[in-house]
């Protein structure tokens, strides 16, 4: 193995990309206008979530509780009749209706505990369960003010005070941008060197390097390092223009260290880029393999949902995965501040995976340019 | 009566008429204003080398591409008329450039000239004798059932014909139909014309051809040069106004001034004698094999230093293959190749660097410039780098190539290119040059420079060349020749001696003497008379006439059909993309359904706690007792929590201040704190719910146990129900809407492919030249995909149902007829794309693209359509995703039907219309 013939190899391949207009606009995209874009335009858990009431008390406190309700939480509630709220459920018009009896003031006011019912259609699951606890403290709390001009003392306070950390205001566009700039960076690994090792192929030219006196570790290793490169520079730029700057998302932690770990996760990915391009013989092929292999691994490595939730099976495979180590690496380094001392396991997980990974494209590679 | 004057007619007037037509692609003229008659019910041939335009003006004559500026004027009517070419394409038959071009590969002998019946509109009686009489005509018969990616490159010529010759075509237009068959296929393919044009004289044939000895039969001549016509006539009319005595002599003879000037005749010295000691390339029994396919069979040969060894044969006769090996590209399954004496080892990098490999497509980098592609090598060669720069210098000089040094290979002209490949080849000096046919495309002028230099090489240098070629002039020039077929070597010897023997003094035909021996001994019985009568080519009757007329204008089920069947026989033969679309999405929900979680559950909490009282530790017992919470070892300081949360072990930290018990007792003010970690804010969100819901019920408690039961029930309750999922699982409100994305990605993709990939492999040339209309050929490749998109529908819900236990409520019937009007829609949309992209990775991102983010983002799957702003909730209201979730949750959960889905029934029913409008609009029926 020649490092001289690597590095020359990979120069070409950077040539290559700089050639091709279409791949550096897709790259620029993913990095920055869509990082942007899904930040921005995600809505919090409960964005103008819509409420129907029924009215049946028309009374001071039944009035006092429906103009609680204002955006961005939920939308102007729609007064509706009782004949029409399962209709308006079951058409998905609403995802919460909230029934006032008639007579609720003057049994509040008697000490009879009347009873509020609020149907939820836990067919959308977050904003139903998150939401339903918005209506009932709101609902709670207008009460109980309410009451609290009428009566006075009220019981011992004992105070929950609830602080969220790392990201104080549950900032929703801060999270979902960092998992972008992560699934960003495992898209373009796969796909850059993948195809890349595919044209090659299909242009012949994979051949011309055969008979040349290049060994494919060397072929391999070069569209590992200037690919990886690639998208290394690129998650930087994101991270500190896009993330940093126009998002305005406070990084804990320290980026060198978190581009180190992308690191050693790009050598992992574009080694399995490389395998899958020996796997799909054609560009059809590849593109639908990659899809197949892409989504499980973003959706399971905990980046959307938490990975405590799933089955433990899954969350065994799952450690064989890179995206998991990577998902965790990132977060805690960016979210939570953390430090080597905190995430070297990852550190050592990256790179015995990305060694397997390698040794095993490798394999199919020498048997790919048979 | 009719038809006979039309007849006359016919032969009286030219059968096509040029006029000052012209045709650019981007800035690249093809044709330069073309003025010309072409006679009728003769065989016309048009000369030229690769890329002068011989394509592009066959391709307009049969209406496969658009005109730009001129006039065609094709069996009495203008070509730009679309209602002319609708009533003559059904005369027409069109085998574009390309062995098996417009043939379908995994089709099979039969279904493929099956299929071109249908789309004429034979019905099936009418077709198999058709088929049957042309199948035994070209020698087929026996391979029916072969696919056609599996036949030899005469073969799939032979059916190319027989797929245009299936309607009895009146023009038979035919683009280099035997460039890269072997001698004997093409000999047999001429006599097969013949025989057609015995039986159909008023047939008129337009051939396209690169070899010149061919073109001395056709009756009528037009040599093309760079988009111009040089001279027409017949070929003694060029011969003796050229003054030569061979095509290619008189074809350079009939180029512009400038283009000639440089030309030499190749004057190839005779090799000294007494090198003949010194064996550079040897082969001894190779053999090798592809599973039980034997690519190479027992070939040997020895070639001493500095000769010229020429390799004849057909596609796939074993030429690259044995080439491959001879580089290391592939190892031997028997036998050895040595190179200098030594074995050749893919691992030697010596002997590598003594080899210099040219293989048949261009394949250096188009992304580098000339000097860029020359520097690389050097440097992979490990030129020592001061000497890199003088190398490439000289090289530039010798191949000629200062103009073009600092330009990118793909603006070059093909002889340019081959001319960088060679000198990239020759970069290292080595002592052996291994080329696989590398004049096929270049024009007669730069294929004599190119063996110029080779001979230079060869006489001056002492370099070793072994060469694989088609042309016969070229075999001539070799020191020896091997002439290969089906992996053996027939025979090996100087092209004089082999001429003399078997050929009367001709190669060709020694050649296929020799062919002809070969197949004999192999396969004698199937080997066809080309002599049989041709039944199939007899005059139609007035009633076969008739039978292709009988088509329906603009809409005609049959045609449709043709195409249905034919993708779903591919389909059928396909395994990836079939077990893509079954197994794929089938493991895609089962990782969505699992994935797509929201519940949250044994979340990892630890408390810190100052006081621990009774009462403290009661409140902590609290919370660990739910099942949502999992208690972790007790925090010890701040330090221990702050690093316990940074890690990521803690999702919640509860403080518990020092007196809280006595201040609880006394029923004073006390603060708890909680933190949560809030890197995933909506897994935050929920535990701030959970958090702050159990403090409430302890809260109550407390009051309950000090003040007794009864009391403190609270002013008001609030009854919370949770309708459609009373246990508010995650499972059972992804799954269902999880079905809606799997049907709408994957079909998509699917039918974009099914049209992209015709334009990518150039079968889509069957569309522009038959008569199937656009929404048939849509309609018609679509059809397969529902069905295979219904399918996946069942079984998709099967596994929602019976695997991950999602109850179904309501109306099947409604989910069912909501699916297919879905699934027509989501395949659609892919044709939709299809129709203006042209390049299958396009397609892939495109329909991604334009499926995965509105239907996983604006479609309700997470977040209500109605809690949606700006233009994600206009996408939200008019996309398909967002009403079949509407009627997938209506009837997996609320337990609706028809009757309380009308609205989104109507949306989709709209939106059917709507796409497949817009996908006949935007899809071309001809080339631009």
């Amino acid at each position: 193995m020649r490092v001289s013939n690597i590095v020359q190899l990979g120069v070409k391949e950077l040539r290559g990309l700089s050639r091709d207009p279409a791949m550096l606009i897709l790259i620029i995209y993913a990095f920055t206008v869509s990082i942007y874009t899904s930040s921005r335009a995600q809505p919090e858990t409960l964005n103008r979530a819509a409420l129907a009431i029924v009215d049946e008390d028309n009374s001071p406190v039944s009035t006092r509780i429906i103009t609680a309700f204002n955006p961005p939480y939920f939308s102007i509630p729609k007064m509706v009749s009782q004949a029409d709220v399962m209709a308006r459920l079951d058409a998905g018009l609403d995802i919460f209706a909230l029934n006032i009896p008639p007579n609720f003031q003057r049994d509040l006011l008697a000490g009879r505990s009347p009873t509020i019912q609020l149907n939820v259609d836990a067919t959308r699951m977050s904003q139903a369960f998150t939401g339903s606890g918005y209506v009932q403290s709101i609902t709670t709390g207008e009460v109980s003010e309410f009451l609290s001009r009428y009566r006075s003392g009220a019981a011992a306070p004992i105070d929950l005070a609830l602080r969220a950390r790392f990201n104080p205001e549950l900032n929703k566009s801060w999270f979902s941008s960092i998992n972008n700039i992560i699934s960003s960076v495992t898209m373009l690994s796969i796909i850059l060197t993948g195809a890349a090792l595919i044209r090659e192929r299909e242009h012949g030219t994979i051949e011309h390097l055969l008979v040349m006196p290049v060994t494919p570790v060397e072929i391999m290793a070069s569209k590992i390092w200037s690919m990886g490169l690639v998208v290394l520079v690129a998650s930087a730029v994101a991270l500190i223009l896009v993330v940093q700057g126009l998002l305005a998302v406070k990084i804990a932690g320290s980026i060198p260290l978190f581009l180190f770990g992308a690191a050693l996760y790009l050598f992992a990915m574009t080694s399995l880029g490389v395998f899958l391009a020996t796997v799909g013989g054609s560009m059809p092929q590849f593109g639908l393999l990659m899809m197949l292999i892409l989504l499980p691994l973003q959706m399971l490595s905990g980046a959307s949902t938490p990975r405590e939730s799933m089955p433990e099976i899954i969350q065994n495979i799952m450690l064989a995965a890179p995206n998991t180590h990577f998902v965790i690496l990132a977060q805690a380094i960016l979210f939570r501040g953390a430090g080597l001392g905190v995430i070297w396991p990852q550190l050592a997980a990256l790179i015995a995976i990305g060694m397997i990974l390698f040794g095993f494209s490798l394999w199919r590679f020498r048997k790919f340019v048979r | 009566m009719n038809e006979l004057s039309q007849g006359a007619q016919d032969r009286s007037e030219p059968v096509v008429h040029l006029d000052a037509v012209s045709l650019s692609y981007g800035s690249t003229r093809a044709l330069d204003g073309i003025t010309l008659d072409i006679p009728s019910a003769c065989v016309i041939g048009l000369i030229g080398p690769d890329g002068v335009g011989k394509s592009s003006l066959l391709s307009l004559v049969a209406g496969a591409r658009e005109i730009q500026t001129g006039q065609v004027h094709v069996l009495g009517g203008d070509m730009a008329d679309a209602a002319h070419r609708r009533r003559t394409c059904p005369r027409i038959a069109y085998m574009p450039q390309g062995l098996g071009k417009n043939l379908y590969p995994t089709l099979s002998v039969f279904e493929n000239v099956d299929f071109f019946g249908r789309l004429f509109g034979h019905d099936r009686h009418e077709r198999e004798q058709r088929i049957a009489a042309l199948l035994r005509d070209t020698g087929l018969s026996p391979f029916v059932d072969r696919p056609a990616g599996k036949l030899s490159g005469g073969m799939k010529q032979k059916l190319g014909l027989c797929c245009a010759l299936i309607h009895d075509p009146d023009l038979l237009i035919l683009d280099e139909p035997t460039t890269g068959v072997d001698p004997l296929s093409r000999r047999q393919f001429w006599e097969l014309i013949e025989n057609i044009r015995e039986a159909r004289p008023q047939m008129s044939v337009i051939v396209a051809t690169a070899y010149m000895e061919e073109a001395a039969r056709f009756a009528w001549l037009m040599a093309m040069d760079n988009g111009h016509l040089l001279a027409s006539g017949t070929p003694s009319d060029l011969l003796r106004r050229t003054g030569t005595d061979n095509l290619d002599a008189a074809f350079i003879a009939l180029l512009p001034e400038e283009q000639r000037r440089d030309h030499k005749e190749v004057v190839i010295p005779p090799r000294g004698m007494g090198q003949d000691e010194d064996i550079a390339i040897e082969a001894n029994h190779l053999t090798v094999k592809f599973g039980d396919f034997t690519a190479v069979d027992d070939v040997s040969f020895r070639i001493p230093r500095g000769e010229i060894f020429g390799f004849l044969g057909s596609n796939g006769c074993g030429k690259t293959t044995t080439m491959k090996v001879l580089t290391g590209l592939l190892p031997a399954s028997a036998g050895e190749a040595r190179l200098f004496g030594h074995e050749v080892d893919p691992r030697d990098m010596t002997v590598r660097a003594r080899v210099g490999y040219m293989s048949q497509a261009f394949s250096l980098y188009s992304e580098l410039t000339v000097r860029q592609n020359l520097e690389l090598h050097a440097r992979l060669f490990l030129l020592p780098a001061d000497t890199i720069e003088g190398r490439v210098r000289d090289m530039v000089t010798q191949f000629d190539l200062v103009a073009f040094i600092d330009a990118l290979p793909d603006a070059l002209p093909l002889g340019v290119r081959q001319r960088l490949s060679l000198a990239v080849a020759m970069i290292h000096a080595p002592d052996i040059l291994i080329l696989d046919e590398p004049t096929s495309g270049v024009d007669p002028i730069a294929r004599d420079r190119l063996w110029q230099i080779l001979s230079d090489l060869s006489r001056k240098d002492g370099v070793t060349i072994f060469v694989s070629t088609h042309f016969m002039n070229e075999a001539e020039r070799c020191d020896r020749i091997s002439l290969m077929h089906a992996g053996k070597v027939l025979i090996s010897d100087t092209p004089e001696r082999i001429a003399a023997e078997r050929g009367n003094g001709n190669l060709e035909q020694a050649f296929v003497a020799y062919l002809q021996e070969a197949i004999d001994r192999v396969a004698a019985p199937t080997v066809p008379s080309t002599q049989a009568a041709v039944s199939a080519a007899a005059p139609p009757t007035a009633e076969e006439r008739h039978s292709s007329h009988r088509l329906l204008g603009f809409f005609d089920p049959r045609r449709m059909f043709a195409y249905t069947q034919r993708e779903a026989l591919e389909l059928q033969r396909d395994p990836i993309r079939a077990t893509l679309a079954i197994v794929g999405s089938l493991i895609l929900m089962f990782v969505m359904g699992y994935g797509i979680n929201t519940d949250v559950e044994n979340l990892a909490f630890a408390v810190l706690d100052h006081d621990e009282t009774t009462i403290s530790r009661d409140y902590a017992l609290q919370i660990s007792g739910s099942r949502y919470f999992t208690e972790h070892a007790p925090i010890t300081s701040y330090d221990d929590l702050d690093r316990r949360m940074r890690s990521g072990e803690l999702s919640l930290a509860i403080e518990l201040p020092p007196g809280f018990g006595r201040d609880v007792a006394r029923g004073s003010n006390v603060q708890i704190g909680a933190w949560i970690d809030g890197s995933n804010p909506s897994r935050a969100e929920t535990v701030r719910g959970y958090v702050q819901a159990m403090h409430t019920t302890w809260l109550v408690q407390r009051a309950r146990e000090l003040s007794g039961a009864g009391e403190a029930t609270g002013a008001f309750q609030i009854e919370v129900r949770f309708l459609y999922n009373p246990d508010v699982k995650s499972i059972v409100a992804m799954a269902p809407a999880v079905i809606p994305i799997l049907l709408l990605m994957i079909p998509a993709i699917l039918a974009a492919l099914s049209v992209v990939r015709e334009k990518e492999l150039g079968s889509i040339i069957n569309f522009y030249v038959t008569p199937v209309t656009r929404l048939e050929f849509l309609l018609g490749k679509q059809i397969p995909y529902v069905a295979l998109a219904m399918l996946n529908f069942f079984l998709l819900t099967a596994f929602a149902v019976f695997v991950f236990r999602v109850p179904f409520t309501g109306s099947f019937p409604a989910f069912t007829a909501g699916a297919c009007l879905y699934v027509i829609i989501s395949t659609a949309m892919g044709l939709l794309i299809s129709s203006f992209l042209n390049s299958q990775i396009a397609a892939i991102f495109a329909t991604a693209l334009l499926t995965m983010i509105p239907a996983t983002q604006y479609s309700g799957l997470v977040d209500s359509v109605s809690s949606l702003q700006g233009a994600g909730a206009v996408v939200g209201r008019i996309y398909p995703t967002a009403h079949f979730i509407t009627i997938t949750r209506g009837t997996f959960s609320k337990g609706l039907g028809f009757d309380d889905l009308s609205a989104p029934f109507l949306a989709l029913i709209v939106t059917v219309p709507v796409l497949l409008g817009l996908g006949t609009l935007l899809l071309r029926k001809q080339a631009n």
